[in-house]
């Protein structure tokens, strides 16, 4: 086991327990690992490395949004990797220009670092933000992107605590199933 | 959008993970299912009325063990095959072992016979029956358990969908079995074997379309 497995995999427990810090810091480190990773397969079957970070933000909102579906008795690695060849092989499907299929490999060591750090998706969060239901704006608004505690959130919009948590659950849903949309052909 | 601020807005308020949260989701699908078809089935067709002679329990009991095998079977793979990565620690090649099963047993069975009561062996009396229940008691059950497989994060569509397809025929057998009155090994073979798989396939057909995340 690499020294890499074994501190991605204690900043997953520590996530998984409801750490914000120790979470902020693997999607930091994953987001480095699938940068990497996507530019160099978008090259290999002929795309330009620019959809990357789309690539990127995207496998990192199923890493959020899926971290119930790591088994912790197994290996991090293995987990992020298969999210991140599914996430690739759904967007090259779906951005298709031509019929071609395109061959990943299955195994691949997952190692690589790129550490490309101002980097922007092609993807407008206002907009994004704008299609999702109210409350669901409301709550990733006032959490996420405001930085404010579940609890006032609560209280501004007259919504429950826990109401405010389904909430933005279900807002990262609609806007990961937004941007799948968005990179349709 | 940066990929800064959306890590950002991922990691502000962070709530915990339930452990065993989704072998919880797919195994309560499951067990849901199987109450409700087995419940189903009873009350659409009722159970077979022959069960004082221990022959006709006997089978019933064979066919039950089969079905509950299917199942078992499935849904440990199932719950595997949810998850991302899953298919490289599943052998899709079990999925055959309970057929093979009953194949060999159904053809020992038709050796032993007289080859004059093959036909009536192998073709039953309510064959028609049974190829119509099956995938009809399977449908509730298939869509139940795909739904709850689309909430964890398959990342090989065709087989988690053909081992979804695979426990939802094993379940309607399960209800099937309480009313078919046709005892023998090689019909089982035929009937429930074929009508099994053919939710099987349906499962693997609709896998990549009703999975996908």
């Amino acid at each position: 086991m690499t020294t890499q497995e074994i501190e991605l995999k204690a900043l997953m427990l520590a996530s998984l327990n409801g750490e914000a810090a120790s979470h902020r810091m693997l999607l930091d480190r994953l987001s480095r690992h699938l940068r990497a990773y996507y530019k160099r397969k978008l090259v290999r079957v002929g795309r330009s490395q620019e959809e990357a970070e789309d690539l990127v933000q995207e496998a990192l909102l199923a890493i959020h949004l899926k971290r119930h579906t790591y088994d912790t008795g197994t290996l991090l690695t293995p987990w992020v990797h298969a999210i991140a060849r599914y996430k690739l092989i759904d967007y090259l499907r779906r951005t298709r220009a031509s019929g071609s299929e395109l061959p990943i490999e299955a195994a691949e060591e997952f190692t690589a670092f790129d550490d490309h750090v101002a980097v922007e998706s092609t993807y407008d969060i206002g907009r994004l933000l704008a299609q999702l239901p109210i409350k669901a704006r409301q709550a990733i608004e006032g959490v996420k992107l405001e930085g404010k505690t579940v609890a006032e959130t609560a209280a501004r919009y007259g919504m429950s605590e826990s109401g405010v948590k389904i909430n933005i659950h279900r807002g990262l849903k609609v806007l990961a199933a937004l941007i799948r949309q968005e990179s349709r052909g | 959008m940066k990929t800064e601020e959306l890590m950002d807005m991922l990691s502000a308020d962070v709530t915990a993970v339930k452990r065993h949260a989704l072998t919880r989701t797919i195994g309560v699908a499951i067990a849901m299912r199987s109450v409700l078809a087995i419940g189903g089935a009873l009350a659409a067709l009722g159970i077979r009325g022959d069960l004082a002679d221990s022959t006709a329990l006997a089978y019933m009991l064979a066919k039950l063990a089969f079905a509950l095998t299917i199942v078992a079977v499935a849904s440990i793979y199932l719950t595997r095959l949810a998850r991302p990565g899953g298919e490289n620690r599943t052998n899709a090649l079990v999925i055959a072992a309970p057929f093979a099963a009953i194949v060999l047993l159904a053809a020992i069975n038709l050796l032993l016979a007289p080859s004059s009561h093959w036909d009536k062996m192998i073709v039953g009396n309510d064959w028609l029956e049974c190829i119509l229940s099956i995938p009809i008691i399977a449908i509730l059950p298939f869509a139940v358990t795909m739904w709850a497989v689309r909430k964890a994060a398959p990342t090989d569509l065709v087989r988690a969908g053909t081992f979804a397809g695979l426990v939802a025929g094993g379940i309607s057998a399960l209800g099937y079995a309480l009313h078919c009155t046709d005892d023998s090994l090689p019909f089982v073979a035929v009937w429930y074997g074929g009508t099994i798989a053919l939710c099987t396939l349906a499962g693997a057909m609709l896998g990549p379309r009703l999975l996908r995340w």
